[in-house]
């Protein structure tokens, strides 16, 4: 059953690109394909786009259902649609699957041309300025000049913040949620542990499992099995699991705990469907992302190279939550004293939240609120 | 604090007057926004507000106006010195903790400042006084058990702050039901509206 502010049945489509594409780290993807949906109709002006730029495990089906018989809509849905905060009656909303993707994007598990098996460990490193720059191509190829907003939670908010960046003048809003500037070591730290369970895994034959006919699943599932502890606030897990028990304690070391058995759980479902490539890709592109460091790490000098003057560049909605310890306040306050230091125009909310970093795909009401009311400002040409 | 446009416009007016077109302007505890929405018509100044309640958050976004939630107790980290031309601190004092560092950190931030509070040493706040209650009034519309306020002072007692805090006072305007009071401020006087400098150290 479709809800009837869904935005109802959805396709993906696929967008072909056969110029090469220049990464940051040098290397060259020949051709590339970007997957992504649509939802919504692109007004008269093609001024009503709103890109929504994905994070570690996240896809470009961010709304709707594919079948009415689907489990689950896409993964931001609770914000998507008619009359939902990013309101699909008023704006074009385009989702994305990054380039290194393993949704239908060229990724490690795309065929090399040149070789014509799959990529693997050939596939190039890519980062968040090279989906940047992908995803502008993707609004050429749409038609689109100027987007009016991107919008992006972790590392989709550091997407966000790159677009304003790299092509101020072809993007309005920002909205920023549950980012950062840059990644803390302790951040990073969790990245290499998540990659050495993979790297390790005696079935990722250095990134070329494909050819063997196995994938990495242990060390994916337990990459994931440590991100989902990062993604939640010790108060969230205590409320949710404490210390609860399936059974009388055996004195084994099988599932006794139920959040040994969340944790179990999330991490084989992830890594019955996730490419282990990929995840060593998504999160080498949060590692590396620091827009400060060419200005030796003032991100106010950063913010500050574009000639545009201040009025005329995006405007920023940054939000964080209080209880995310991953990505948090203190690293969104930093984004936004940055752009206050540029008299930029930002508005900034804290929403109080239980829920740690997962909070950002919440659909707590105050939340939806603020992007609600952030959204309704963001003006638009006539839709025919 | 939230402004209520139809009561205090006359202060909105001063406040107004004392900025220049264009100022770039910081209003803490901005409340819905109504004073910076009417500073941005009369003026055209570019502003952002601070405010810690969600609610008006989204009072202040539903008007376009730029609020930045936090609370004002944990100081100014986020704005540099010397960033604005006027930081205003307008019916909130008497509802900071630390009153000093706070008046410090705008002095700081702002190169001019203006704060506004309710006069504790109005004669019917006296008066309510010498009848045994503590005050509730339009001003003060809070049960003594149930308020922000904590840090209530007089306009005498605000202008001693100033002595021994080195800071100059530009400008001081005492209001009483939106009319200014010249005759015995301290007593007659019900809102009071200062315009502070940094003093330059002798």
């Amino acid at each position: 059953m479709l809800e009837n502010n869904s935005v109802g049945i959805v396709a993906p489509k696929t967008a072909h690109f056969s110029v090469p594409l220049t990464l940051k780290s040098g290397a060259a993807l020949p051709q590339f394909d970007l997957v992504y949906e649509t939802y919504g109709t692109l007004n008269a002006d093609k001024s009503n786009a709103v890109l929504i730029c994905h994070a570690l495990s996240g896809t470009h089906h961010v709304a709707g259902k594919y079948t009415e018989n689907d489990k689950y809509p896409g993964w931001w849905d609770n914000l998507i649609g008619p009359n939902k905060p990013l309101d699909t009656n008023k704006f074009f909303v385009i989702g994305v699957n990054n380039l290194g993707g393993c949704h239908g994007s060229t990724g490690p598990t795309s065929i090399n041309p040149a070789t014509q098996q799959p990529w693997g460990s050939q596939f190039p490193i890519v980062t968040v300025e090279d989906w940047v720059n992908s995803q502008t191509l993707l609004a050429d190829y749409l038609g689109i000049q100027q987007l009016a907003a991107v919008v992006g939670g972790s590392l989709g908010g550091m997407q966000a913040l790159q677009w304003t960046l790299a092509y101020p003048e072809r993007v309005r809003h920002a909205l920023v949620i549950a980012s950062a500037p840059n990644l803390t070591a302790q951040n990073m730290a969790f990245n290499e542990v998540a990659r050495q369970a993979i790297i390790t895994d005696p079935e990722f034959h250095g990134g070329d499992y494909y050819a063997h006919g196995v994938v990495p699943r242990r060390g994916l599932r337990i990459a994931r099995m440590l991100g989902h502890i990062t993604y939640l606030s010790d108060d969230a897990m205590g409320a949710k699991f404490g210390r609860k028990l399936k059974d009388d304690i055996k004195y084994t070391f099988d599932v006794e705990f139920e959040m040994e058995s969340y944790l179990r759980y999330q991490g084989d479902k992830f890594a019955g469907e996730f490419d282990a490539n990929t995840y060593l890709r998504m999160t080498r592109a949060l590692d590396y992302y620091d827009p400060a460091l060419p200005f030796g790490g003032d991100l106010c000098k950063a913010l500050a190279q574009t000639s545009q003057p201040a009025k005329e560049q995006a405007q920023f909605l940054v939000v964080s939550f209080t209880s995310d310890w991953r990505f948090s306040p203190a690293r969104s306050r930093e984004i936004v004293k940055a752009l206050l230091d540029n008299e930029r125009t930002v508005s900034y909310a804290e929403v109080t939240a239980a829920h740690g970093h997962d909070a950002f795909l919440m659909p707590d009401p105050h939340y939806h609120a603020i992007l609600r009311s952030y959204l309704n400002n963001v003006k638009v040409g006539a839709m025919a | 604090m939230s402004h209520n446009i139809a009561q205090f416009r006359h202060d909105f007016a001063i406040i107004a007057g004392w900025l220049p077109f264009g100022a770039k302007v910081l209003d803490l505890g901005c409340g819905d926004g109504a004073l910076l929405q009417y500073l941005q018509g009369a003026l055209e100044v570019r502003g952002y507000g601070v405010e810690k309640d969600d609610a008006n958050w989204l009072a202040c976004m539903s008007k376009g106006i730029n609020v930045i939630q936090m609370d004002l107790e944990s100081g100014l980290s986020g704005f540099e010195d010397q960033s604005f031309d006027t930081v205003i601190l307008s019916q909130t004092l008497q509802a900071v903790h630390n009153t000093e560092g706070i008046v410090r950190e705008m002095l700081r931030v702002g190169r001019e400042v203006i704060v506004t509070f309710p006069n504790f040493g109005y004669w019917r706040n006296r008066m309510q006084i010498s009848t045994g209650n503590m005050p509730v009034s339009k001003a003060l519309p809070y049960q003594w058990y149930d308020t922000p306020n904590v840090h209530l002072c007089t306009i005498n007692d605000f202008d001693q702050f100033c002595v021994n805090c080195n800071i100059q006072v530009k400008e001081r305007l005492v209001l009483t039901d939106n009319k200014p009071v010249t005759f015995m401020p301290n007593l007659m006087g019900s809102l009071a509206m200062y315009r502070l400098k940094a003093a330059t150290r002798p």
